[in-house]
């Protein structure tokens, strides 16, 4: 096709389930393109040459170059291509938020709107998982270094197929009963389906990575015990897994959930299937979730599908200041949860038997900027005001696990406790021990992890090669 | 990781021993701590006190009352039978060292916490007073195991069916505190308002009491906060700051008001297991 005509065609849309169905079920809420559709929309990439879209990927995909495959109907090529140097298309087509990275640096951007790189990754992924046996790339000679790997998020993934390729050892310690880490916990099913997530864990299986669950490193073996078991080098990708609460009266009231506890009922337990699933979770009528990030999406959105009548969001600052993706955002408001900005609670109100009955909020203004560059929140003088809800979660953030860093002597954590690693190697400051992920940068994005495991499987392979 | 069944044993009419092959959490495992449990794919994670181990063999002692669905499942496992996951171990050790005289305080089920604490206090080379209680002398457990790790012990049960009839807070009042026995250390852990006794009674003379607290969990590993109490005006998570904690500093009503959160769900959860089952023909 002719340079200007495929500079014609429009980006496509990807079809999704209906909003009002959709807030009343669990099932995935984008449908993912068609052949026809992925073919027409990798027509509109130009193949310019020095493909900007791959800087913006933390991974560094070569973007161009697999939409090329998925252009000439080549969907199993394509999926190979990104397997190059990405282990888990399927997820990040889901969960990154290409509009700030590839997409955001794509020519085609620049008058119009860009390719959609993300749904195309998608489509490949998926083309490939429901075709057959997903092909096992070559593995290099085993070098006899055997690797310890804790936690099984996206950054302990990412360093487990890439090391694995390069011949070594690898063994993934994850302390909760499923590997997947953020993935199962914390992502919703409507918008990360767990059976993804799982074929992507299998195929490192099958690729000769160990996955031991149910091992509480920091606790069943410390860090210094795995080297004495024979680990040559170990990575700490343990995540952002200690829930911040407001720490004002009443947050311990029965009905109000951290949003770790109510996404990890949901989705990790399977607590929407109660009583099938043993698990329970209190599906409130009125549910109010602090926050403005996509970790408050998500509680939102499955507090609608749980049944509640109202959800609020409640965000301390403005729409502008939200660190929610745009679509989140959008698909929540879509769904019905209603957005309350410039508003806080400050206080939680119970019956006598120890249940949430209200909230007590303020109302803010946007004031100067502040550590962060967005304009700080001011309470208004005299605008309190009560709500009536019987459900909140809170989705103010997380923090950091101490676990691993209090029982491995020497190694350097943040005051906030997070363990400090070189940016570009994940080295810490213990020999042989490597980080990355939320456990070093505090909550951030799937990608962003799976970025600094990429950096840390190449220090780590330097370092078990040259011992 | 899944975990298999090497012993059981019913030690009262709805309390069960049951030892599983365990050889990681075994060699690392010390007094206080506890495991989480999974049954079956569509199981909860329940946390389960461990209330001994042995590191040469590999096998973890686990004794548990029927309380709901999940015990209840447990309790129909037999020696051979698999559970899917057995996590641990959890939450901080007992600080144990030579003190002087420690009162290790169990009630009904909560002996079986208990009673490796007292070994590792007797160890120490401690004076160790043990105080078991329970409703009746049926529902006494591990009288021979406290024994043998104690220099005093004293049974009570509320119906004075057998030893002191009364309260174990009262036994320890009326025995010793009242007496003018000096006490360094009491270790109580049983039901709520057995431990809110027990620290009452301490309270009044000045004793330290240690109380392990059994808050709803989920992941038991500091991630989700479901089981934050508050000690001495700060919000804990039991599974990671505990479970222990100074009883004299417990908000024990926020723990009895949070363990009370699913009791319809317990409800509903256990006539759905009950319904399966009569359709399997299984009850």
């Amino acid at each position: 096709m002719e340079m200007k005509e495929r500079m014609k065609i429009p980006r496509h849309s990807m079809p999704e389930q209906e909003p009002k169905v959709r807030a009343k079920n669990f099932d995935e809420v984008p449908l993912g393109y068609t052949p026809e559709m992925a073919m027409e929309e990798a027509l509109r990439c130009i193949q310019c040459k020095n493909k900007p879209c791959t800087n913006g990927c933390p991974v560094e995909i070569d973007i161009p170059a697999f939409i090329a495959l998925v252009a000439e109907g080549d969907f199993l090529g394509a999926a190979k291509k990104i397997k190059e140097t990405n282990a888990l298309p399927a997820i990040c087509g889901r969960v990154c938020p290409q509009e700030s990275q590839c997409e955001a640096l794509c020519v085609r951007g620049k008058k119009g709107e860009p390719v959609a790189i993300g749904r195309l990754e998608r489509f490949v992924a998926d083309y490939e998982r429901s075709h057959g046996e997903v092909a096992i790339p070559e593995i290099a000679a085993s070098t006899g270094k055997k690797i310890a790997i804790v936690g099984s998020g996206p950054a302990g993934l990412t360093v487990a197929g890439d090391l694995i390729k390069l011949g070594h050892e690898v063994t993934i310690f994850e302390a909760l009963h499923k590997p997947g880490g953020v993935l199962v916990y914390g992502i919703p099913e409507f918008r990360l389906p767990k059976a993804i997530v799982q074929s992507e864990v299998d195929y490192l299986i099958r690729m000769g990575v160990k996955v031991e669950t149910s091992n509480v490193i920091g606790r069943v073996a410390t860090v210094d015990e795995l080297f004495e078991e024979g680990y040559d080098a170990i990575f700490l990708g343990t995540g952002a897994g200690a829930p911040s609460f407001m720490k004002i009266p009443g947050e311990n009231l029965n009905g109000v959930y951290s949003a770790n506890e109510y996404l990890t009922r949901s989705n990790l337990m399977k607590a929407y299937r109660f009583p099938e699933y043993d698990t329970p979770i209190v599906r409130g009528k009125n549910v109010a979730v602090i926050g403005g990030g996509n970790v408050a999406m998500d509680s939102a959105r499955t507090a609608l599908r749980l049944g509640a009548d109202n959800v609020y969001l409640v965000y301390r600052r403005s729409r502008k200041e939200m660190p929610a993706r745009v679509e989140e955002v959008h698909h929540a408001e879509e769904e019905g949860v209603q957005l309350n900005l410039l508003t806080t609670p400050f206080k939680y109100i119970g019956d006598d038997k120890g249940w949430l009955k209200s909230m007590e909020c303020l109302r803010m203004e946007l004031g100067e900027p502040d550590d962060s560059g967005r304009r700080r929140p001011v309470p208004i003088e005299g605008s309190e005001f009560t709500w009536e809800v019987d459900t909140v979660v809170v989705a103010i953030g997380s923090g950091a696990n101490p676990l691993v860093q209090s029982t491995t002597p020497g190694l350097d954590t943040t005051k906030w406790n997070n363990i400090v690693a070189d940016e570009e190697s994940g080295k810490t400051s213990r020999e042989g021990v490597y980080a990355g992920g939320d456990i070093v940068t505090g909550a951030a994005t799937v990608i962003l992890a799976m970025g600094a495991g990429r950096k840390a499987a190449r220090a780590i392979h330097e370092y078990v090669m040259s011992k | 990781m899944a975990a298999k069944i090497l012993e059981k044993k019913q030690l009262s009419e709805n309390v069960f021993k049951m030892v599983f092959d365990a050889k990681r959490i075994a060699r690392k495992r010390k007094p206080g701590q506890f495991i989480v449990l999974r049954i079956h794919e569509e199981g909860e994670r329940i946390p389960l006190t461990i209330a001994d181990a042995d590191p040469e063999k590999g096998t973890l002692t686990i004794i548990y009352q029927v309380v709901g669905k999940s015990t209840t499942h447990l309790s129909t496992l037999e020696v051979g039978d698999e559970i899917l996951d057995l996590v641990g171990p959890l939450g901080q050790p007992t600080h144990v060292e030579k003190i002087g005289t420690v009162a290790c305080i169990g009630g009904g089920v909560g002996v079986a916490p208990v009673y490796p604490i007292t070994q590792a206090m007797h160890e120490a080379g401690n004076h160790v007073i043990s105080i078991i209680g329970a409703r009746d002398k049926s529902l006494i457990i591990l009288e021979d195991d406290m024994k043998a790790v104690s220099d005093e012990i004293v049974v009570t049960t509320d119906d004075g069916s057998y030893g002191f009839h009364g309260f174990v807070s009262q036994a320890l009042e009326e025995n010793y505190l009242k007496k003018g026995q000096k006490i360094d250390l009491v270790v109580a852990i049983g039901p709520v308002p057995m431990m809110r006794a027990v620290c009452a009674t301490t309270e009044k003379y000045n004793v330290p009491t240690l109380v392990s607290l059994n808050a709803i969990m989920v992941d038991a590993t500091g991630m989700c906060g479901a089981c934050r109490v508050t000690v001495g005006g700060k919000t804990k998570f039991v599974c990671v700051d505990g479970p222990e904690f100074d009883g004299h500093q417990v908000d024990f009503k926020e723990l009895v008001e949070r363990q009370c959160t699913y009791l319809d769900h317990e409800k509903t959860c256990m006539d759905h297991y009950c319904t399966c089952n009569r359709e399997k023909g299984v009850m």
